[in-house]
This record gives C-alpha cells, sequence and structure tokens, in this order.
C-alpha cells in the first residue's frame, strides 16, 4: 500500500492496532505504520473462533520475512470470526490493511473500553 | 607475525598511527589491570608445518583405524566407504569456507546443495519436510522432543530401549530444561514389546520415541507401535538407519511425525564420533515448530530461479526466547557429503546396497551362531546390525575376547553389557559393505578361537581357585 | 565467484532434475554369500513399498554439477569476509591434511581407549590448552557448537542449583545478545530476563543491580560484547552475580579479541563456551560443522556432561605409563548432550592451529585482530565514510565494531541492506548486517587478523566509492547486485509459499 492512510471511522491503539467498534462487536487490524515497519507479511495464523482477548494483551503474532510481531488486542473479548483468508493471502493485511487485511471480529466483554482509544489524529500526531 | 598473520613492524606503525594511538597495548586500555594475564599463556611454543604434521602424524599412528584392524563396530557410526568424489567436493574452497548463506546472491552453490539434500532426506523417510541437518543423530532425537513439547505441552515422553543408548541419555539430559519426564520402555526378543509400549502411553504423553531398526539390530513392526501412541494423540519419533531404508519400509509411509537420525554412514566418514550430520524430517503439519536452517525456492529480479534461507521466523536470531531451537547451524558440509553419496549410489544403487548388506548379515549371524557357545540375543529380522549372545559369564569376559581379536587386528564388534546390563555378554555386530564374506569368515575363525581362549582361561583360573 | 558462462542456466537445475532412468554412479560389490530370498530376511510387510527416488546420474554428471554448483558460491579463500561476530579467519590447509590421516578420519568412536591413545592425548591436549586460554580448570569437548555449548552451560547451572537444593528461575541477558541466549534459556526452562545497555554500550549497572536477586540463576554475557566492545565493568557485574548466587556465563564468540591478553575465569566467569569454528579455525563449511567446547570452574566440574576424559599415572617420577581414558562413572553428570565424544575432526584442526601458533602466536592473533579493527574504522573514518556511517559508539573498539547506517537511509535513501548488496559487486561479503539488534540499521564489521593492512585499505575504499554512487545514483545502489549469479531474490514470496524439496 503506497500511502500511509489512518480512517477516521475506525478508533486506535498506541500498539498500533485499530478497532472499528459497531454495537457490542468490534473488528481489529493493525494500522498502515505497523504493516509497513513490518515489510511484506508472510505468514498469519488467526485465532481459533471463541479465544479470549484481552486489552493490551497479544493475541496472535504476524510473521514478515525477518521479524515476528505480537499482534495486541485493543479491546476484550471473545473471537467470533477470524480471517481465515489471511492464512493464503497473507499480503492483504499489506495491500489493505483496513479493508481485506481485517483479523478477527469480537463480540466485546465491556464496550465501554472503547473509550480508552485514541482517535485517528490522536494516533497520527503519537507517530508524529 | 606469524605464518596466519601478516601486520610487518612498518604496518603496525602506520597502522598505530592512522588509528591515533601510540601503542598496541593503548588498544587493550578498556581491559582493567587486575583482570589481565599479565604473563605468557602456558602453552608450548609455535611449531612450522611439518613439524606440526609429524606430530599430528605420530598422534595418528597410536590409534588403531579401519584402514588397519577389520571393523565390525557399528553401534550408530559404520566403517563405510567413502567415495573419491565426496573428498574431492567437501575440499573444494567453495564449499569448505564459506559461513552459512546470509547473502543468498553469492551463496546459490550452497544453499541448491540444502535443497538437494532435503529432497533427498524427504525421499529417504517419506516425510513431507526436511531441515538443512542437524549437528548429529542423538541430538536431533532430543530436538524432536523439543518440537513435541512446543507443539502439545503434555509432561511425558515414552522411549523404547531400542533407541539409541546415546540418543536416550541426551533425550534425558536436555527433557530436564523441558520439563518433560522420560520413560523408558523394554524389548522383549529385541523388539519394543508392544504390550509394554501400549500400557506405557497414555493422553498425557507428548511424544514417543523408537528406532528403525533398533540398537539391537532388529526391524522392528512399528505399525502397531504408532497407532497405540497416535491413539493417545502422542507425536511420533523415529530414528531411522538412513542406510536400512533401502530395504525396510520408510518411516514416513508408517505415519510417523519426525523421522530423525544420524547421517554419518553417508558419505562422512568416522572421525572418531564426528563431525557427522543430523537428519530431522517431518510431517508439513510440524513445519513451524521444526528446528535448524531450512532452504527454500524462489526467484530473483529477473525471474530467474534461485534458493533462500526461508522460514526463519522460526529461528533464534529472530525469535529469540520463544524460537523453535537454539540451534543456528546446520552440518552444510557433513550434509553435501550426504547428498553427494545418495546422488553416487542413486536409485537403485541404494536398494542393491541395503540388500546386498541384509544377505552378508544373515550369512555372519548364521556363521557367528554356528560357534560354541554364541546364540542370536534375538531372532528378529535385521538389516546390517545384530546382537549375540556370547555365552560369557559378565561384560569383562566380553572386553578381554574383543581385545584378544584386536590382537588380530580384528573389531569384532560392541560390548553390550554397560548400556544392557540385562544383557552382560552380548556382542552387537554391524557390517558394512567395505566387509566381504571372506572378512567375515576371518572374524568368525578369530572369535572362535578368542571365545575358546577366554572359555579355557576362565576354567583354568577356576580351577585354580 | 562465477564466471557466466553457457553453464549458467543448467547449474540452477538440480540433481533431481539431471541424468535419465539407468544411470548410476555406483557398483555395488558382488554378492558373495548365498542368495536367499528376501522374505526369508525381512518379511516383505516390513519391506519398503516404493523406492526412494534419488538421482540417476554416472560420475562425470554428480562431479560437474556439483563443481558448476560450487562456482555460484562466494568463499573466504577467494576474497574478504568481514563478517561480524563469525570471525572468518583463514582456513589453513595442513588442518584438512592431518585431519584426513586415517588414524584420525578412520578411527571408529568405539574404538576401546586402549587403542585410541593417540586420539585421547591429542583431546586432552586439547582440553589443557583451551583451560589455560579460559583460565579455568576443567573442560569438556562434547558440544557441537557454540549453540550447544550454551545448552550444554546453562544445564550446568540447573543442576548446579539443584544440587544445592535451590531452585531459581531467571536468566539474565543483555539486550546486545546473540539470539542464541535467549533462545537456549528457554530451552533449559527458564526465564528471560532483559538487561539494558549504559550509554558506553556496557551492560547497565543500575538495571543488573535492580534485576539480580535470588531467582537468578546465571548471567550470559559475550566480552568483549557484541558491539564489539570490552565491558570494563566486568568485576562489578560478577560481583552483583555471585553476591546473589548466580553463575556467570561466557559466551566465547568473541574471544579472538582477547586470548592470552585477559581470560574469562580470570574475569569472573565460570562456565565458557569456545566456537572452534571461530578462534580457533574449523573451516565454517558453508553452514556447519562446528565445536562448542566448555570450561568450568572446580564448582562446576561434577556435573560435566559424561564421559569425562581421564589421565592416568604418569605422576612424577614413578615412572608408570600415562595412559588416558573415559570415565563413565560421574554419578552427578547431567548426562549426554550428544552421541560419541563430540566433533573430533573439529578438534584435530583445531589443536593443530594451537601447536602452529603456540603462546605468542595465539597472543599476537588477538592483538592483530584487533589492530586490523581499529584500522579499517579509522581508515572508513579518513575516507569520510563515517559522516553517513557513524560507529554505534566513540570508543576503541576490540576485534569487530558496528557502524550505524542510520544517516545513511535518512539522508540517501539508501539503507545498510543495499550497501552490503552493493559490496557483492565489488567482490567482496559483506559485514553482518542488522545486528545487534539496538543499533538502527547495523553493519556488523569483524575483519579478523589474517587479512593484510592492503586489503583493508582497498574494503574501505570500496566502501566510500559506493557511497559515493550512491549521492550520484541511489537507484544504482538500490538495485545492487548486479555481477551475481542471481540478483534480489523473492524472499517474502519463498516464505509465503514454502517449496523445500524438489517435487518429482
Amino acid at each position: 500500500m503506497p500511502e500511509a492512510s489512518y480512517p477516521d471511522d475506525l478508533l486506535y491503539h498506541p500498539d498500533h492496532d485499530w478497532a472499528r467498534v459497531e454495537g457490542d462487536v468490534a473488528t481489529f487490524g493493525i494500522t498502515w505504520y505497523a504493516q509497513d515497519s513490518l515489510g511484506d507479511v508472510v505468514f498469519f495464523e488467526p485465532p481459533a473462533v471463541g479465544t479470549q482477548v484481552t486489552r493490551d494483551e497479544p493475541y496472535t503474532e504476524v510473521e514478515s520475512v525477518k521479524a515476528v510481531s505480537d499482534v495486541i488486542a485493543p479491546l476484550s473479548g471473545e473471537v467470533i470470526e477470524a480471517n481465515v483468508a489471511l492464512g493464503d493471502a497473507p499480503e492483504a493485511i499489506n495491500e489493505d490493511p483496513y479493508g481485506a487485511g481485517w483479523m478477527v471480529k469480537v463480540r466485546l466483554s465491556d464496550p465501554g473500553q472503547a473509550s480508552t482509544l485514541l482517535a485517528a489524529d490522536a494516533y497520527v500526531a503519537l507517530l508524529a | 607475525m606469524t605464518r596466519y598473520t601478516p601486520v610487518t613492524d612498518s604496518d603496525r606503525e602506520a597502522m598505530l598511527a592512522a588509528i591515533g594511538v601510540a601503542s598496541l597495548a593503548e588498544l587493550f586500555g578498556e581491559i582493567p589491570e587486575s583482570v589481565r594475564l599479565g604473563r605468557p599463556l602456558e602453552l608450548p611454543a609455535s611449531l612450522g608445518e611439518a613439524e606440526v604434521y609429524e606430530h599430528l602424524r605420530a598422534l595418528a599412528s597410536r590409534n588403531s583405524s579401519t584402514e588397519e584392524s577389520l571393523c565390525f563396530l557399528g553401534a550408530g557410526m559404520y566403517d563405510n566407504y567413502v567415495p573419491a568424489v565426496v573428498d574431492m567436493l567437501m575440499g573444494r574452497s567453495e564449499f569448505l569456507t564459506p559461513y552459512t548463506p546470509y547473502q543468498p546472491e553469492i551463496s546459490q552453490g550452497g544453499l541448491q546443495v540444502m535443497f538437494e539434500y532435503q529432497t533427498a532426506i524427504c525421499e529417504l523417510t517419506g516425510m513431507d519436510v526436511s531441515n538443512a541437518s542437524v549437528y548429529e543423530g542423538p541430538s536431533a532425537l532430543a530436538a524432536a522432543g523439543y518440537l513435541a513439547k512446543l507443539t502439545n505441552g503434555r509432561p511425558r515422553f515414552v522411549v523404547s530401549r531400542g533407541v539409541h543408548p546415546h540418543a536416550r541419555e541426551t533425550l534425558r539430559t536436555l527433557s530436564v530444561g523441558y520439563g518433560t519426564s522420560v520413560e523408558e520402555v523394554e524389548l522383549r526378543d529385541g523388539a519394543t514389546d508392544p504390550r509394554a509400549w501400549a500400557a506405557a502411553i497414555g493422553d498425557d504423553v507428548s511424544a514417543v520415541f523408537l528406532a528403525q531398526p533398533n540398537f539391537l539390530g532388529a526391524v522392528e513392526d512399528l505399525a502397531p507401535l504408532i497407532a497405540a501412541a497416535r491413539e493417545h494423540g502422542a507425536l511420533v519419533v523415529c530414528s531411522a538407519d538412513p542406510i536400512a531404508l533401502g530395504i525396510v519400509e520408510a518411516p514416513g509411509r508408517l505415519g510417523v511425525d519426525v523421522c530423525v537420525g544420524e547421517g554419518q554412514t553417508l558419505g562422512n566418514r568416522l572421525d572418531f564420533g564426528g563431525p557427522s550430520f543430523g537428519f530431522f524430517a517431518a510431517r508439513e503439519e510440524h513445519l513451524r515448530r521444526m528446528p535448524g536452517r531450512i532452504a527454500g525456492e524462489t526467484r530473483d529480479v529477473d525471474g530467474r530461479r534461485g534458493f533462500v534461507l526461508t522460514l526463519q521466523t522460526r529461528e533464534q536470531h529472530i525469535r529469540r526466547e520463544k524460537a523453535t531451537s537454539n540451534i543456528c547451524t546446520a552440518q552444510a558440509l557433513n550434509a553435501l557429503a550426504g547428498v553427494v553419496y545418495l546422488s553416487w549410489l542413486g536409485r537403485e544403487g541404494f536398494v542393491e546396497l541395503a540388500e546386498l548388506l541384509a544377505r552378508r548379515t544373515a550369512y555372519a549371524r548364521e556363521r557367528l551362531c554356528s560357534l560354541d557357545g554364541v546364540s542370536a540375543l534375538h531372532e528378529q529380522p535385521v538389516v546390517r546390525e545384530f546382537a549375540l549372545s556370547l555365552g560369557l559369564a559378565d561384560v569383562d569376559s566380553v572386553r578381554r575376547v574383543i581385545a584378544r581379536c584386536a590382537g588380530e587386528r580384528v573389531e569384532p564388534g560392541y560390548a553390550l553389557g554397560r548400556d544392557y546390563p540385562e544383557h552382560p555378554d552380548a556382542l552387537l555386530v554391524a557390517l558394512s559393505e567395505r566387509r566381504s564374506r571372506e572378512d567375515i569368515d576371518r572374524l568368525v575363525d578369530v572369535l572362535g578361537r578368542a571365545l575358546a581362549a577366554e572359555r579355557a582361561a576362565a576354567a583354568a583360573g577356576g580351577a585354580a581357585a | 565467484m562465477s564466471v557466466q558462462t553457457g553453464a549458467t542456466a543448467d547449474a540452477a537445475l538440480t540433481i533431481f532434475e539431471k541424468g535419465q532412468r539407468g544411470r548410476r554412479a555406483f557398483q555395488a560389490p558382488a554378492v558373495d554369500v548365498p542368495e536367499r530370498p528376501l522374505d526369508e530376511l525381512i518379511p516383505r510387510r516390513l519391506r519398503r513399498s516404493e523406492p526412494a527416488r534419488l538421482p540417476e546420474v554416472t560420475e562425470p554428471e554428480l562431479v560437474r554439477h556439483y563443481v558448476r554448483l560450487s562456482r555460484r558460491n562466494f568463499d573466504l579463500d577467494s576474497g574478504f569476509y568481514p563478517l561480524g561476530s563469525c570471525t572468518m579467519k583463514h582456513n589453513p590447509r595442513l588442518h584438512e591434511r592431518v585431519a584426513a590421516l586415517p588414524g584420525h578420519a578412520r578411527l571408529h568412536p568405539l574404538t576401546d581407549p586402549a587403542r585410541a591413545q593417540g586420539a585421547l592425548e591429542l583431546m586432552w591436549g586439547l582440553e589443557r590448552a583451551l583451560a589455560e586460554l579460559a583460565g579455568l580448570p576443567h573442560v569438556s569437548l562434547q558440544p557441537s557448537a557454540g549453540s550447544h555449548g550454551e545448552l550444554t552451560g546453562v544445564l550446568l547451572t540447573r543442576a548446579y542449583h539443584a544440587d544445592r537444593g535451590e531452585r531459581r528461575g531467571k536468566v539474565l541477558t543483555p539486550d546486545t545478545a546473540h539470539g542464541t541466549n535467549p533462545a537456549t534459556v528457554t530451552m533449559a526452562g527458564y526465564e528471560v530476563v532483559k538487561l539494558g545497555t549504559d550509554a558506553r554500550g556496557g551492560v547497565d549497572l543500575d538495571d543488573l543491580r535492580a534485576k539480580a536477586d535470588s531467582d537468578v540463576a546465571c548471567l550470559m554475557l559475550t566480552n568483549p560484547n557484541t558491539l564489539g566492545l570490552f565491558d570494563a565493568n566486568i568485576e562489578e557485574i560478577a560481583r552483583i552475580v555471585h553476591g546473589v548466587g548466580g553463575v556467570l556465563y561466557y559466551d566465547g564468540a568473541n574471544l579472538n579479541a582477547v586470548m592470552g591478553i585477559s581470560r574469562p575465569g580470570d574475569m569472573g566467569f565460570d562456565i565458557v563456551h569456545f566456537n572452534l569454528h571461530k578462534s580457533f579455525t574449523q573451516p565454517h563449511g558453508g553452514g556447519g560443522p562446528g565445536s562448542g567446547p566448555i570450561a568450568v570452574s572446580e564448582a562446576i566440574e561434577p556435573y560435566l556432561p559424561r564421559p569425562v576424559l581421564v589421565r592416568r599415572g604418569g605422576a612424577q617420577g614413578n615412572g608408570s605409563k600415562v595412559e588416558f581414558d573415559l570415565d563413565y562413572d560421574r554419578p552427578r553428570s547431567i548426562g549426554r548432550v550428544r552421541g560419541f565424544q563430540g566433533n573430533y575432526g573439529c578438534f584435530v584442526r583445531s589443536y593443530a592451529y594451537i601447536c602452529s601458533l603456540g603462546a605468542a602466536g595465539l597472543r599476537d592473533v588477538s592483538e592483530t585482530a584487533v589492530l586490523n579493527a581499529n584500522y579499517l574504522l579509522a581508515r572508513l573514518r579518513a575516507l569520510g565514510v563515517c559522516e553517513l556511517l557513524p560507529p554505534a559508539y566513540e570508543r576503541l573498539c576490540m576485534h569487530e565494531f558496528v557502524l550505524s547506517g542510520a544517516p545513511m537511509k535518512r539522508e540517501l535513501g539508501i539503507r545498510t541492506l543495499d550497501l552490503a548488496k552493493r559490496l557483492l559487486d565489488y567482490g567482496y561479503h559483506p559485514p553482518t548486517v542488522y545486528f545487534p539488534l539496538l543499533v538502527e540499521e547495523a553493519l556488523l564489521v569483524e575483519p579478523t587478523e589474517t587479512e593484510t593492512k592492503q586489503t583493508l585499505d582497498e574494503f574501505a575504499a570500496a566502501v566510500a566509492e559506493i557511497l559515493r554512487e550512491a549521492r550520484e545514483d541511489p537507484e544504482l545502489v538500490r538495485n545492487a547486485p548486479y555481477s551475481t549469479p542471481v540478483r534480489r531474490l523473492d524472499e517474502a514470496g519463498a516464505a509465503k509459499h514454502p517449496l523445500l524439496r524438489q517435487p518429482l
């Protein structure tokens, strides 16, 4: 993905993860900055449906050729769907980090946690 | 200056001036006086090349090599013939002197050798994937234990006493670190006792370990042993003698998870135990938990075929404390010998060699068992190694018999008593293709006389007492 | 390196894609025993059901294939190889000759010690020399490589504490450590605790004091460290770790800087591993074999791997014969860490090396290694290279030094990787890149003692020339190399869709 972008409709975690909150369900992924730092993503193994994830803690890993990075959960909850298509096409994480590169959908255990996340402009300020 | 270090006095002067220091000592100024040696090393003075050669030759002359004595020792390493092409290729600077292929553009030779080696090992073992080799056989088995630990984290390993005693001991040593206990299962008539085996395996078993053929030379009936382990979801690790796989079913076809083994017998010399290589092959599902280097095929920017080290995120330099192993080296040069040797043998030669060994071994076993007091330790089928009971009182008598044979330049085999106290008078006899019928007949003659002499000495000793 | 010829395309075919059904290089010895049916020897159900599809080639094809492949490798015999942390010093050919003597090369590892006295005496001589270099009394030659020595060392630590009735859970490693250190710690069942680095590149003592407690089993340290710097606080570090009952482990990867000058045992270390393939010039073989002996203190000795080499007789004046043996009766031993006695072939080479150099020569090795490294750094500085590739620490270095390519990346858009790839076109093996991890765009340079001043001058000039190219035409450098058998390879593709064997 050539150009940096940080959509306004998402919430951001300082460890370079995003969440799209829709009621008590949220979709998670990693930001443009995170995928750019990693380089070409070559492997992603989605967590199993039913896995409990905890805010600020890693729930899976993403691998490039010469790096492994923990993926941090921006919010707590239970995985209800994982993006299994990334198993065969992990490059989607680079090419479309906010679209086809989404990682999991989570039923939030405490939707109120969303208030602790950053808006796009605050996250961008953090990167500067 | 030494003959390997080029700095002359005038070089040194110019170099120190360029650095901007007055003396060599200044370069070591960071080292506190209190931890400096402050005296010359207590080592001999330097020697010229010819003197070193003579010294090392004199040491070599005090070893009984397989050039001088007829060697029937095996037990994990074999006196097989190493073809001349192997020596020639291993001696080439381009294979001998590079480091690990970190820069693939200038390491295509070494990387392609790894890829070819991996292919050959997969073919031999019937497994899906192979790494580019590990240190040697016994530690390869212990490394498979770590893969099992990472896979299921269960608390117990079950290992057949048919597994090489060095491999069992290495597994025990390393399992202390894994936090996994190790339990051994007895042999019965030379093969893993299927009932004891099944009884030892439960849902808390992480992995089971077998050898094919086992240490006593017996070809194991693996299928039921593997089934017993899979019933409880335990990983099955099988150590194999690669030469025996010319005639014995490939472990991969029987459903083992990991197949490991000692590669010395594939074109490597004995070297008093190393360096050689260990092979490590697995089912596809275990790929991301494999230890060691792995080469893979790819393309360059111009579309040309090329090879790289791949799946490196498993390894210590990237994953550090979460790595699948701490290993950072393969045994690239020894693995090169392995794949050159297998290509030299070829598809048909690989089978012919194993069949020849099986036939000569059957002959040797039959002839030796005709000696007074000697019997087969077990009746299982064998490929190139078998165990005898010599009809002696203890392991010391066996050692004396071996020494008598050695006096006639025959190494008759390995005394099993230290590793198998339950078989104090057992001898493990191995053949390589270098041992002809004539050699076997000589072994029968020499061992027969040594046994008779030992019995006579024992009888005389007994009478004296 | 490779001359591009008509054979180039053919060279990328694997041995499995060459040959023809029915060709062979091997002629089996004649069957000279009764040809009993195989079914009588091994029941059919236990026999191989499908053949291994090995190559089918004659000897000429075999030789040509692998000689062509060899030409697609760069090697130390043909060019400068300043690969940091790897000590790519010259491999004397004498060593290959003596290692191939039948008395060494064709000695079965289970030969009775009575008939292997020459081999055991050689191992004894090597053990004594390594003990003297380490400043520690006891040695085991068994471990197969540095990382294997590390694992053995940490398991020894565990046995030592366990024997004293202590259960400790943590091992300290600096953030500059080789990846093998933390990986080893986990395999040995401990938790890794990372130590920070201070402003001068040494262990952060405050951080060490804060983390050293009675749960610390061991500190693993390289000195000089992976930044090529000697940690002058080593005695204080040892005091702190010993003060909490911990063991000090020396990663010997950088021993080439201090042989005969300073000894790990005198610095306070309890366990040391050697890399015979680094300091003692066992050829690297394209990634193995190596050998990783360890030296230990009296307190650790009871736990050494089995068997232990012992020398008997020969006490002064009593005229008894000296004999060497392998002692298996070691009740407190951690046990074996591999088969047989270790990589004896490597012992022969390293022992020959020590005999060749002697006491003064080994010291000269380290002095020259350090001189060469500092000189190369000075040359790079004089040529203005360090304006874009400054040393990570402005100090004298030991046998290697670290540059940071961060300014080069910022100002020219050229990464350390690009510089490395362009060096290939100049006929050099590049230094280690992107290690140590705490230096941005790191370049770790270790020239070794066997290189001449002229070689160092030429290398420095090549780096300066590449920077000039990068200023004028950054794309030239960014797309390098051009002259190699293949150009930059798609590593992401290889990892995404692993093709790990020749399909047949």
